[in-house]
């Protein structure tokens, strides 16, 4: 680095500071874990690290079918969710940063208003609108709002990883005879994949984390999504402490989260700030 | 998918366009065609937006002006400006209006002072950079309501490390202040990697060169990010406060886990959530939906004309 000489002494100033972020950043995580293992007899003991380890709680939730249909609602639902939203904002964002027509700023200003947009001004309105509709409490009822509040982010985004693609290539397809449509398909859309990935990913974490929609429009287990579930969840049985089977559920629904931080980092970041950012 | 369609759709009405030969003397014919494309591909995404968010929120002006109530459903009819008199009038409104301003005033200026350090300690450090980096990610990917569980749990006599540490006697989500602050440090926990990210590319504009000729000058390390760094990273700090300040002012989640809008702690979107669910007032609720849609179109347009905000996505601004 150009900064000088790194010394030891200036090495472990910085690790002292990294690891105070580690802790700043895994106390909370590791908490729900440790709470998730432990026995009912040492759930109250306020100990951080268990003192009788089971993997009960485990077992429990799968046992019931509250927990494993908001489970299969919430991946169905947030991977219908991606697809949709990152097919239409690759469309979108590809007009956007290599076509001129009218209406582009319209649609990056409406872009704009919805990222901005108070989501729970929808929830009274959209609620009637779905209880009319009969898509309150069903797939769809979620899918939609979510393709909605998702396409800023992915157009947004999308749009950044575009600007940054050698476009010559796809002169040249076009000067070979492909229309720009198939200049978009065969050239530009294999070129764009990573893009659309890091999109993929963060539209993913988006729908997976929304609570507001899903505790609005959903009211049983034919739409309801593992975090509406867990604000609603009782535990197995009546009379028991359901906290260590929440923290269980808990734990299941931050494992993609966990995978996904863990192997994209880099494009995770790229894909924020760009999107963000430079826009 | 109906939707992968349109591309075709959008290239034989684009091919069309150029095997049409009448064309303006203005446009080239392929000029058209790619004008064509664009709509045709922005299409979907623009109807989308629309249909979700554009007709609901003028569907909640119309319902606002009716006594709607679910339970009494035969007494509909247009009261005019009424239920914005009722509401306004309430305290219950101001409370929650007072104190979602508090929440959002309160953690997003903690979160842009600890976002900064974080910036730069991601921006910065000598070792473990990607680690940093990977686990700073965690607050920001993890679900909302995983991590207020995590904190409900923390504060909660006997089961809560936290809760056993610091306050012995009593129950702190039980009171008003300890709430908001435990509110407050769950959404600051939450917030401050994405604030960080924001601000760290706006670090990474700052040229190297200028921050070693300050330094060259005599300038102190604190002189150099005040004079130097904060400038030059203006732009970046503005959006990074603007996004933040919106999104804490819809703040729901952490207040619906940790204390469920008990003790005077629930937020403007709790009140208009209750409404709906719990009142079944369809006119009352969609009356706050209206009021904070204003709220929150007045704190853009503020961080927009008075401070100056670049809207992100703005042709120039993506052309730097």
């Amino acid at each position: 680095m150009a900064m000088g000489t790194v010394t030891t002494g200036r090495k472990s100033r910085w690790g002292l500071v990294d690891i105070i972020v580690l802790v700043f950043a895994l106390v909370p995580v590791l908490w729900v874990v440790s709470l998730s293992f432990k026995t009912k007899a040492t759930l109250t003991d306020g100990n951080f690290i268990p003192q009788e380890w089971t993997w009960q709680n485990y077992a429990d939730i799968f046992q019931t079918s509250e927990f494993v249909l908001s489970l299969v609602n919430s991946i169905g639902i947030a991977i219908i969710s991606t697809v949709i939203a990152v097919v239409l904002g690759t469309m979108a964002a590809y007009a956007i940063a290599r076509l001129d027509f009218p209406g582009k700023q319209v649609l990056v200003g409406l872009s704009l208003l919805i990222a901005m947009f108070p989501q729970v001004s929808l929830v009274t309105p959209l609620f009637n609108i779905e209880r009319n509709l009969g898509l309150f409490d069903t797939w769809p009822g979620l899918i939609l709002p979510y393709i909605t509040f998702a396409l800023p982010l992915s157009i947004y985004t999308l749009s950044a990883f575009f600007r940054e693609i050698p476009w010559e290539l796809e002169k040249a397809a076009k000067m070979d005879g492909a229309t720009p449509a198939q200049a978009f398909r065969k050239v530009i859309a294999p070129l764009a994949a990573p893009g659309v990935f890091t999109t993929a990913i963060l539209v993913f974490i988006f729908c997976w984390n929304d609570f507001l929609f899903a505790i609005s429009l959903t009211s049983t287990t034919a739409s309801r999504t593992v975090p509406a579930a867990l604000s609603f969840f009782t535990g197995s049985s009546q009379f028991e402490d359901p906290t260590g089977q929440v923290s269980a559920a808990a734990v299941v629904i931050t494992i993609p989260i966990i995978v996904f931080v863990l192997f994209f980092q880099r494009r995770i970041v790229a894909g924020l700030t760009s999107g963000a950012v430079k826009g | 998918m109906t939707v992968q369609d349109s591309t075709p759709a959008g290239a034989t009405v684009a091919e069309e366009a150029t095997t049409r030969k009448k064309g303006k003397p203005v446009l080239s014919e392929g000029k058209k065609a790619e004008r064509r494309l664009g709509l045709w591909l922005c299409a979907p995404a623009f109807f989308v937006m629309i249909a979700v968010t554009g007709y609901p929120i003028l569907y909640s002006i119309w319902l606002s002006l009716q006594r709607y109530d679910l339970r009494f459903p035969a007494q509909q009819q247009f009261i005019g400006f009424d239920n914005y008199g009722a509401v306004l009038s309430n305290s219950y409104w101001w409370t929650a209006f007072g104190t979602t301003m508090f929440i959002t005033v309160v953690s997003v200026a903690i979160e842009f002072v600890l976002g900064m350090v974080l910036a730069l300690v991601m921006h910065r450090t000598l070792v473990g950079r990607g680690l940093v980096r990977t686990v700073a990610l965690i607050p920001y990917a993890i679900v909302t309501v995983v991590a207020a569980l995590s904190w409900f749990y923390a504060w909660t006599p006997k089961t809560g490390y936290l809760a056993n540490l610091l306050a012995a006697d009593g129950a702190p989500l039980t009171q008003r202040w300890p709430s908001l602050f435990i509110i407050i440090e769950a959404e600051v926990w939450k917030t401050t990697p994405f604030m960080a990210l924001l601000l760290m590319a706006g670090l990474a504009l700052v040229p190297d060169d200028l921050l070693k000729a300050a330094s060259m000058d005599g300038a102190t390390a604190w002189q150099r990010f005040t004079k130097v760094m904060l400038p030059v990273m203006k732009p970046a700090i503005l959006v990074a406060l603007l996004f933040r300040t919106l999104d804490a002012f819809r703040v729901f989640d952490n207040i619906y886990v940790l204390t469920n809008g008990a003790q005077d702690t629930g937020s403007v979107s709790m009140q208009a959530y209750n409404n709906l669910v719990k009142g079944l007032n369809l006119g009352i609720g969609s009356t706050m939906s209206v009021l904070i849609f204003i709220t929150v179109a007045i704190i853009a347009f503020i961080f927009i004309k008075v401070f100056g905000t670049a809207a992100p996505g703005s042709d120039n601004g993506g052309k730097r």
